[in-house]
């Protein structure tokens, strides 16, 4: 990935940058936006077929509340699997991407963890079709007016989908199993080949769509970003506070010994208004 | 003739929900051979094997020849009404809440006589009836006398419904209404004439066949419940559970594997979060308030129902890790029934064979219908039975099991 340090500050010197981010966040000049979604047992987990192995939702159960079992201190025990929640997935989490190096959360360079993002608009499509996938049409849509995504940034898709707070809309499962709108296959391909994005952040429980399993090849988005080294953010929330782009994300996962991801804390610096 | 049971006023929220007062409980050793039996269903007297006598009360040695040896065997309880008497008064503060009381006494054509609880149909000396033993509220086994042939709304007597538990005007939760099982459950119960059924439904985006039909029964209210969140029950349990009069906990998790036929122990956890923690956390919850309700009314809180398993009396190495969870969560539904005994509420576990659902697809029959388990289930809650054992599997493996758990070990480990 390529050098995407702003072009417009040529003046100041790294520390000054720093200076004047501290400054700038500490004065409102620009606003931390938490695009995470509350840990809490009702939020959904992404559903395999029962025979197969299954990711944990998250459970918590107190250890003590200032009583009998610990008189004065209240504390939890958390249980969940990496892909509950709000979480990255790391290369190795895909079978294309099980060979590369530094592969896993613990190893992934931690510069990776802070960049930019472009916040691609589809809500209105995604109302109108649960199953929207995202196409290079769209994509070149956002360039015309927003200019070209530049290389080593995050592609956020918009949906609102993280609007839907009861757990079945959110999941919307029928008998084909789940409607979640996510990216077609040439769009991440595009993202991937064309543009040299960091990885693709959805709204949905993952960034494949629903019905991904039969896009080709099977969820085009895990496949090819896990294949080609990039990442992934799913279960995001707030993409409508975000600008189409100049919004920087920090996102780092859980350091967890050859992880494919984690639950994470996805915060964004946006421009104060 | 029995008046039918009308359907309870709603409680006077200003006077004391009365507290339980058990009968008298005491019983010598020997006596709980009664017992034991009672909680199958089944009457059954010590015969004495050297002279043939049928003897009660039970004692150590035959009353005619003093032999001490003594078996427990089933008897038909036929017999004829000697005399009957209706009791006005008694110290016993459980009598005294539920004056008058008719006893009686009773010839059973196989010799015994017996002093007996008396149905209400019971009436004339003379008269023909079926003796059985049944729990009583303390879950010691009673003698009481039936009308035979039977007389229309019988169960509805208030001897014999103090006996049992029958779901009709009483509020129930059936922890999964999801599975098969679940939904012929709910279905039973509503037939049974239960007020209310509340079903648990976790995970609510899975959807599955015949859902949504279930909710549409006027007498069923779909409620959040999955018994692996903890927070889940207390939050149910705090809406509802001094509502709920029979809790009947299905939910499981059913994997079709042993050891090594399945790396890790995902599954095998699963299996033990909802069968075993799943049961714990739903007493934890709603153990206490049954408790407190088990006098209140007619239709007081009566009963726990935990489906578990007939391979948690023994391992079926091809399901093992199932087997294994159902066994733990045996073990704990003893515990549970020691600690809602003293309450008089009633503990009924049901150790079913294979069910004819999709964990057993690859399992030849005989398998036990949903339909025909949940009526076994509202039938034992009737009937006020402890242990129930379902089916043409359950019932042979219970035989070989009682006759060498060994012996039965080894068939089980050569595919049963």
């Amino acid at each position: 990935m390529t050098d995407t340090a702003p072009a417009t500050v040529p003046q100041l010197t790294p520390a000054q940058v720093l200076g004047a981010l501290g400054a700038a966040l500490r004065d409102g000049g620009i606003r931390v936006v938490d695009l995470t979604q509350t840990l809490s047992p009702e939020f959904p987990q992404i559903a395999l077929p029962p025979e197969m192995g299954q990711c944990w939702p998250f459970r918590i159960e107190e250890v003590s509340r200032y009583d009998e079992r610990g008189p004065g201190w209240y504390w939890n025990n958390f249980s969940c699997g990496e892909h509950t929640g709000t979480h990255f997935d790391a290369p190795i989490h895909w079978i294309s991407g099980r060979h590369l190096p530094n592969n896993a959360v613990d190893t992934i360079p931690v510069q990776h963890f802070v960049a930019l993002a472009c916040v691609i608009d589809c809500h209105e499509q995604a109302a109108a079709d649960p199953d929207y996938l995202l196409t290079v049409a769209d994509i070149e849509a956002f360039e015309r007016a927003h200019g070209r995504i530049p290389a080593g940034a995050w592609v956020l898709m918009r949906t609102d989908w993280s609007r839907r707070r009861d757990p079945e809309a959110y999941q919307n499962f029928d008998e084909t199993g789940q409607h979640t709108p996510g990216p077609s296959s040439e769009a991440v391909q595009f993202l991937v080949e064309r543009r040299d994005v960091l990885g693709f952040g959805s709204e949905a429980i993952g960034t494949d769509a629903g019905q991904g399993y039969h896009l080709r090849p099977p969820y085009p988005c895990h496949y090819f970003m896990h294949g080609a080294g990039r990442y992934g953010l799913q279960c995001l929330c707030n993409l409508d506070l975000l600008p189409p782009t100049g919004s920087l994300l920090i996102c780092p996962p859980l350091k967890i010994e050859q992880g494919s991801g984690s639950p994470l804390r996805v915060l964004a610096l946006v421009p104060g208004v | 003739m029995t008046m039918p049971l009308m359907r309870p006023r709603r409680k006077n929220p200003v006077l004391r929900t009365p507290q339980m007062n058990l009968p008298p409980w005491a019983r010598g050793r020997v006596a709980l051979g009664l017992t034991a039996a009672a909680a199958e269903g089944r009457l059954e007297l010590q015969v004495c094997q050297d002279c043939g006598a049928v003897q009660y009360p039970p004692r150590e040695a035959c009353h005619a020849c003093v032999s001490a040896r003594l078996r427990w065997r089933a008897q038909s309880g036929a017999g004829r009404l000697l005399a009957a008497t209706t009791l006005h008064h008694s110290n016993d503060l459980f009598f005294r809440e539920r004056l008058p009381w008719r006893l009686g006494l009773v010839q059973l054509d196989a010799g015994a006589t017996l002093v007996v609880h008396l149905h209400g149909d019971v009436t004339a000396p003379g008269q023909p009836v079926r003796v059985t033993a049944r729990l009583d509220r303390a879950g010691r086994a009673v003698v009481i006398a039936l009308p035979d042939p039977e007389t229309p709304h019988m169960a509805d007597d208030k001897m014999l419904r103090e006996m049992g538990c029958d779901p009709k005007f009483r509020k129930v939760l059936v922890s999964d209404g999801k599975t098969p099982l679940g939904q012929a459950l709910v279905r039973a119960f509503v037939a049974a004439g239960a007020d209310i059924v509340w079903v648990g439904h976790a995970e609510p985006w899975k959807k599955l066949p015949g859902f949504d039909a279930l909710s549409a029964l006027p007498q069923v209210t779909l409620v959040p419940l999955d018994v692996t969140d903890g927070r889940s029950v207390a939050e149910l349990a705090g809406e509802i559970a001094g509502k709920v009069d029979i809790v009947v906990n299905n939910a499981e998790v059913h994997r079709a594997h042993g050891i090594a036929a399945r790396r890790g122990t995902d599954a095998a956890r699963a299996e033990m979060d909802v069968n075993y923690f799943g049961l714990l956390r739903l007493a934890q919850e709603f153990g206490p308030a049954l408790k407190g309700r088990s006098a209140d009314g007619v239709a007081h809180a009566a009963a726990w129902v935990n489906l578990l398993s007939i391979y948690a009396l023994a391992n079926f190495p091809p399901h093992g890790t199932y087997a294994a969870s159902k066994a733990a969560a045996h073990s704990l539904a003893q515990c549970l029934r020691a600690e809602m005994r003293p309450a008089g509420i009633r503990v009924v576990n049901v150790f079913p064979g294979p069910v004819d659902d999709e964990w057993n697809q690859n399992l030849p029959p005989p398998k036990l219908a949903p339909d025909a388990l949940a009526r076994a289930v509202v039938q034992a809650l009737k009937d006020g039975l402890e242990d129930v054992y379902p089916g043409d599997v359950a019932q042979e493996w219970l035989e070989r099991w009682r006759e060498d758990p060994r012996v039965l070990e080894r068939e089980l480990a050569a595919g049963g």
